[in-house]
Parts: structure tokens; sequence; C-alpha cells
């Protein structure tokens, strides 16, 4: 063994030792769950003077957390989680990078979506989008996605109509967009107007993560669809035994049904208390966007 | 001055930092890169390739930055803590060749760090685009291996230019100690000269506006060389800015080093 084996090995032998105190301290004293994310800057000025040239990178880091807060609090089991922290993540993030594309979009799409799935503030949506047409006024995607908020989260075509016509006059916006201007008040349903909407989406959004969410939101339209045609066959069922169906064995034994029926993530679709179709809590299309309220629109 | 003897000094100086190991901070970089091309594609929705742009960005200015002030404040100062300066100043050097020689050795150390992590950072780049589909690649702002950066790589390596310049000048008649609380503080006011001018502004027409101007010019003005996040999101860094930056840079530091030089020539030894 050389002369320097025994300092070696005593330095390993302490590493060791200090790795199972440590082990044992955490067994015997686990540290406490944190109840609260904490934020300590809540300036997206402040943080931009603290981080001299490295603006772009701070960004990336908030960007991280805000996705990061957002899947935790999503998945998480709390009967009250909160998404307090996602648009002073968000806000802090584009203000670090004000041509940070993705956080305003991904941003937006996470602020809207209903609670519990999300915090289902489309107003702070609308002021993320806001703030991106604002410092890149070449964008039209950010009115487009606007636009989108009004007619999916507020169910408010016009205005929906409204901001597709801004979009559309943006230099080197897409030629369908004045189109799509007319069809938000054109006759036929909502839903019909939003299966469009989704499929164009799924079919031309330059990002995955868009696509995906599109043809998520197609397969709730398919749910919904499917829950329509369900529902009267419960009703027809109810009016003549006189009692609400619990349970889809008593249509399947009268020949209205084949099978017991799925939405279209495979989850088995549920009766509830008043008799109706639904889809299951367990389903990852639950909720239904119908079985949301929609959020009252602030002004334009 | 002699050309010659500024390239002897200057090639001692590089030397001198491969033999403190100061190129091992490449191997730091590499692997810092290569781990985070790895975990960030788990956490950041599709925005590794940003990411890792920014990181790289960030990292070869921070890495620069140390080498620079730590090497930079040494660069005179040590010579006379060590008193070898009495020995080089025997031999048919200039003071004002020593200091240059000096300057431009931690520079081309420096030139050669930074392009080495360039390398590297084009390669994991290159790595990552490879494993993309078209269709993904559709959504950059950018290609991944962009050869616009090489103009961010390269206004990082004069702003480290010019914080070598500014360490040296303090280190001609400070203590390393001091040398580097001067530095790493005009560095960090160095990004608030904007603020000096508005601030300025506000004041209307005071004594104070004239000094907070006089401050705003006389300070090196580190954030006009951070175009970092403009390449990044594809936008345009004109030729024209360039150069007035990188006429800027080469002035403040000819003027630094000019001024280290008279310091040093006016340093009694005995």
């Amino acid at each position: 063994m050389s002369r320097s084996g025994p300092a070696l090995a005593l330095a390993a032998v302490c590493f060791l030792a200090a790795v199972c105190l440590q082990v044992m301290r955490d067994r015997r004293y686990p540290s406490r769950p944190t109840t609260a994310e904490a934020l300590y800057l809540t300036s997206g000025d402040t943080a931009r003077r603290l981080a001299l040239s490295y603006k772009a990178l701070l960004a990336d880091v908030y960007w991280i957390r805000a996705v990061q807060y957002f899947g935790s609090t999503r998945l998480s089991e709390q009967a009250n989680r909160s998404f307090d922290l996602l648009y002073p993540l968000l806000d802090i993030t584009t203000s670090l990078d004000p041509a940070f594309n993705i956080a305003y979009r991904f941003g937006a799409i996470f602020l809207s979506e209903g609670y519990p799935n999300g915090p289902g503030r489309p107003d702070q949506a609308v002021a993320l989008l806001d703030k991106g047409f604002r410092h890149n006024p070449h964008r039209w995607q950010y009115l487009y996605d606007k636009a989108f908020v009004y007619h999916w989260w507020y169910r408010d075509p016009e205005r929906a109509s409204y901001w597709f016509a801004e979009a559309a006059k943006v230099p080197d916006s897409p030629e369908w967009m004045p189109g799509l201007a007319a069809f938000m008040l054109s006759q036929g349903g909502d839903r019909a107007r939003s299966r469009v909407l989704w499929e164009q989406i799924a079919r031309t959004a330059e990002h995955q993560y868009m696509r995906t969410n599109a043809e998520f939101r197609l397969r709730q339209l398919d749910a919904m669809d499917l829950i329509d045609r369900l529902n009267p066959l419960l009703e027809r069922y109810e009016q003549q035994t006189g009692q609400r169906a619990t349970g889809w064995a008593p249509l399947i034994r009268r020949g209205w049904l084949r099978r017991e029926p799925v939405d279209p993530s495979g989850s088995p679709l549920v009766i509830d208390a008043s008799g109706r179709a639904g889809v299951a809590r367990g389903s990852e299309l639950h909720p239904l966007p119908t079985e949301t309220t929609p959020a009252a629109p602030p002004t334009r | 001055m002699n050309v010659g003897t500024i390239a002897r000094v200057a090639g001692a100086v590089f030397k001198e930092s491969v033999r403190d190991r100061v190129l091992y901070n490449l191997v730091g970089f590499a692997l810092l890169l290569m781990g985070a091309s790895y975990l960030i594609g788990q956490l950041t929705a599709g925005q590794d390739v940003k990411i890792i742009k920014d990181l790289g960005l960030a990292a070869m200015s921070v890495f620069g930055l140390f080498i620079a002030i730590f090497i930079g404040i040494g660069l005179v100062s040590k010579e006379v803590e060590r008193r070898s300066v009495y020995s080089l100043l025997a031999k048919p050097v200039r003071r004002s060749e020593l200091v240059v020689g000096k300057y431009v050795g931690l520079v081309l150390t420096v030139a050669v760090n930074l392009a080495v992590m360039a390398a590297v950072y084009y390669l994991v780049l290159g790595y990552m685009s490879w494993f993309e589909t078209d269709a993904f690649k559709r959504s950059w702002e950018a290609p991944a291996t962009d050869v616009r950066l090489l103009v961010a790589i390269y206004l990082v390596f004069m702003q480290l230019a010019l914080v070598i310049a500014v360490a040296l000048f303090f280190s001609t008649f400070s203590s390393p100690m001091l040398s580097a609380s001067f530095t790493f503080g005009l560095f960090i006011a160095g990004h608030f000269n904007a603020d000096l001018k508005n601030f300025g502004q506000v004041v209307g027409d005071s004594p104070i506006r004239y000094v907070t101007t006089a401050l705003y010019y006389v300070m090196p003005n580190m954030a006009a060389f951070d175009v970092k996040s403009a390449v990044v999101h594809a936008q345009p860094v004109t030729a024209g800015y360039v150069a007035l930056v990188t006429g800027y840079g080469l002035l403040y530091i000819a003027a630094l080093v000019a001024a280290g030089v008279v310091i040093f020539s006016r340093r009694d030894f005995k």
C-alpha cells in the first residue's frame, strides 16, 4: 500500500459513515413535507435585474419550475390543491425572456385548464397572451390562442370571432384566419364549431404538445357525442320501467346495447344519480368541458 | 514594444495556466452539457434544445468569467508578491511588454477555452438534433446547430477580454483580493449602466444628472455584449451592431491596458 493509502481509506470510511448517519437521521427525524411552495422573487423586473447577462437561463429555470409545478399539482392527491403560483411563475419566465414563445402558448393552456386539472383561470391565460403580443406583435398565434380561450372556456363566439379577426390582421397570419372569424358567428352548434377548430389545431399546430392537447379535446367531444346517444336510451328505459337504470346490464339484455359502453380513452361510462350517462371520475377525459361552468369573461 | 517579447510572455502565461490545470474546466463543461441534455428533456415540455442553447452559452460565459477574474487579478500582483518581478525585469523585457504580454496570454487561454467549449456545445446540439423527427424540428425557432450562435459566443469572448483588461488594470496596483472585488463589482455594475442613464434623466437638470451621465460613459457597458437570448430566438443581430460593440470593447481594452502599463511603469520596486 502506498503512503497515501491509509489516508484514502480513512477518507472513504469517514464518507461512508457520514452517509450512514444521514440515512439514520432521515429515518428518525423525517423532514416534514413542504405544505406550500415558495416563490422567493415575485417581480419579473427584479428578476431581470438580478439575472445580469443570464436572463435567458434564469427564464429556463423558471419555465422548468412552472412545468413541474403544474404537473405535480395536477397529479397531487390533496383535496384543496392550489395552482396559485402558476401565473407568477409564468409571468417571471416571460419577463426574463419576453420572446419565450412556448411559455406564453403552453402557459395559456395550463392556466385555462378547468379545476381540478388546472387552475381554471382563463382570465390569466388572456393576460399572459396579451403580454406575449405586446412584446411580440408579429406573433398572430397569441391572438389566435386568445380567441380559442374565449370560444372554449368562456363560450363566447362573438369575442372569439373578434380575436380571430384581429389575428387575421397580423402580417403573415394564415389565409384561413378570416374564415375562422366568420365561422365563429355562423349557424351550427357550439360543439360542431369546437370540433372543426380542434381538428385544425391537431392537423396544423407546430408543437407536439398542442397537437396532443387538441387530440385530447377531440376525444372529449367524441365522449360527449357518445353520451348524447346514450341518454335517450336511459330516458326510454326509465319511461318503460318507471325506474332509473343504475347500470348498463338492463339495456344490454334488452338488446339496445351490444356491450358496456366505454369512452374514447377506454374507461367504462357511468350512470350518475340523476340517471344520465357520464365519464367516470377515473377516466383521463374527466371532467368533460360541459361539466365545468364557463368563467365570467373579462372586458375586452 | 517588441512583438516577439510580448509573444514570449503571452506563451509563458498560457503554459502556466495549462500547468495550473485551468483547462480542466472543459471537462466540467462537457459533463454539464451532456448531463443536462439527458435530464432536461424530461423536465421542459419539449424545450430541451432551447434550454441547452441557453445553458451552454451561459456556462461558457460563467466559466470564462471565473478564469478571467481569478487568473487576471494575479497576472501582475502575484509576480510582485512572489518577488519574481525582480528577475523578470532584470531580463531584456520592458514593463509595458510584460503587461501587454500577460494580457495577451490570458486572452489566448480564454480563447482556446471558448473554442473547445464551442466545439463541445455544437457536438451536443448536433447529437440532440440527430434524434429528433423533422416534424418536431419544424417547431424550433432556429436549427439546433445554428451558426448564428457563434455571434453570441464571439461577443461572450469580447466581454471576457474586457473583464481580463479590468482585472489586469487593478492587478497593476492592488492586491489580488481587492482586484477580484473591484473587477467583480465592475462586472455587475456594468450591467446596470442603462439604469444610471435613466436615473439621470429622472432627476432633471441637477448636478446629479451630469454625474450619472459621466458614470454611464466611464463604466464598461457589459450588457452591450449580451445577445445570447436574441440569437437563441433567431432574432437578428446585425453586423453593424457587432462591429460597434467590438470597436467599443477594443477601445476600452486598449485604454485599460495602457493605463495599467502607465501605473506599472511608475511603480517603484526597490
